[in-house]
């Protein structure tokens, strides 16, 4: 998708807000403008909440939104030419089991989550700070993958990232999940799709306290706040 | 709490999971040429075995994929997990 023709005006006061470096881009020229005003106009699905979080956050443990990251859903069957294709166009590989995570474990830089064999999350960082649009991203690995049998979506917009840090955040995370949390069976660079409380969500170890959610958008302010009551006795 | 083996994600709590019922019921070949009571019987009738039943269970909020376990009506131990598809296994002849 071009975006030359859109002339859509940067909102008053929004320079620097969510999108962190969405605003600062729209001192930028030409055409860049236009696309830099929109992703200004971007609201993210916690952003309202961003107060909250930082209130309930405290030392032993603290929770923020890392809004708009780039997601794309992939659709191959492992050890076919397509997963091959995509492979290569990722540059990082596919996982192949359960909880792996293919390239950037840490979450900076272009990771691919295992979602079920067939299935997989591609997650690159927010537009705002790469300048590749996700569905100039999903265009690519899409032509990646040709006539071949698969399936490449951009579904940016489906969840959003929580970030929880810090020495408490495991033990905020265990009142919900049921899956074992322990360092043995969930190291760093481990991501499932499980249910924290009744709610549906991608959990990623980035690193040795901090941790990723991934709720679905509508699920957001629920999982946020769920959070939050977790987090009081040790904030 | 029921612990079950996804044969993709290992094993999980059962609120992860879906049950779909007595697994190798067979669609019947023609469905038009079935008395109603035979169609009846392919619609509403199912096993209810004390003990091995072959079940079909999906993992809806992981892989979300279908597949077969063997479950003991009695103890609710799962002896055995396989795809969906696979003919039932033997249990007799060792795991």
């Amino acid at each position: 998708m071009t975006d030359s023709t859109l002339t859509i005006e940067a909102p008053e006061g929004a320079a620097g807000s969510a999108g962190g470096a969405g605003g600062t881009n729209a001192s930028a020229s030409g055409a860049d403008v236009g696309r830099a005003a929109v992703l200004a106009h971007r609201r993210s699905p916690a952003q309202d909440l961003a107060d909250e979080m930082t209130q309930g956050s405290g030392q032993a443990v603290w929770l923020r939104e890392l809004p708009f990251l780039t997601q794309v859903t992939l659709r191959a069957q492992p050890d076919g030419p397509s997963s091959e294709a995509l492979a290569g166009a990722l540059g990082v590989g596919l996982p192949t089991r359960v909880g792996e995570v293919a390239g950037a474990i840490d979450g900076i830089g272009v990771a691919v989550l295992w979602l079920s064999p067939d299935e997989f999350l591609a997650v690159a960082p927010d537009e705002a700070q790469t300048g590749v649009s996700p569905e100039a991203w999903a265009g690519r690995l899409s032509t990646a993958v040709g006539a071949g049998p698969g399936q490449v979506v951009d579904v940016s917009a489906n969840r959003t990232t929580l970030e929880l840090s810090g020495p408490r955040a495991r033990s905020v995370l265990e009142k919900s999940c049921e899956i074992d949390l322990h360092p043995r069976a969930f190291p760093v660079g481990t991501a499932v799709v499980t249910l924290l409380e009744s709610t549906g969500v991608i959990v990623w170890r980035t690193g040795e306290e901090t941790w990723r959610v991934m709720p679905r958008a509508s699920f957001t302010t629920h999982v946020v706040r769920w959070l939050l009551d977790g987090m009081r006795e040790y904030c | 709490m029921l612990i079950i083996d996804c044969p993709h994600c290992g094993p999980r709590p059962e609120t992860e999971f879906g049950y779909g019922g007595q697994a190798h019921v067979a669609y019947p070949e023609d469905p038009h040429a079935l008395t109603d009571e035979q169609w009846a019987q392919y619609l509403f009738y199912r096993d209810n075995p004390k003990g091995d039943y072959a079940e079909r269970w999906v993992h809806s909020a992981g892989c979300r994929k279908w597949f077969n376990a063997i479950r003991d009506t009695r103890t609710y131990e799962i002896a055995r997990v396989y795809a969906a598809g696979e003919p039932r296994p033997d249990l007799s002849k060792g795991a």
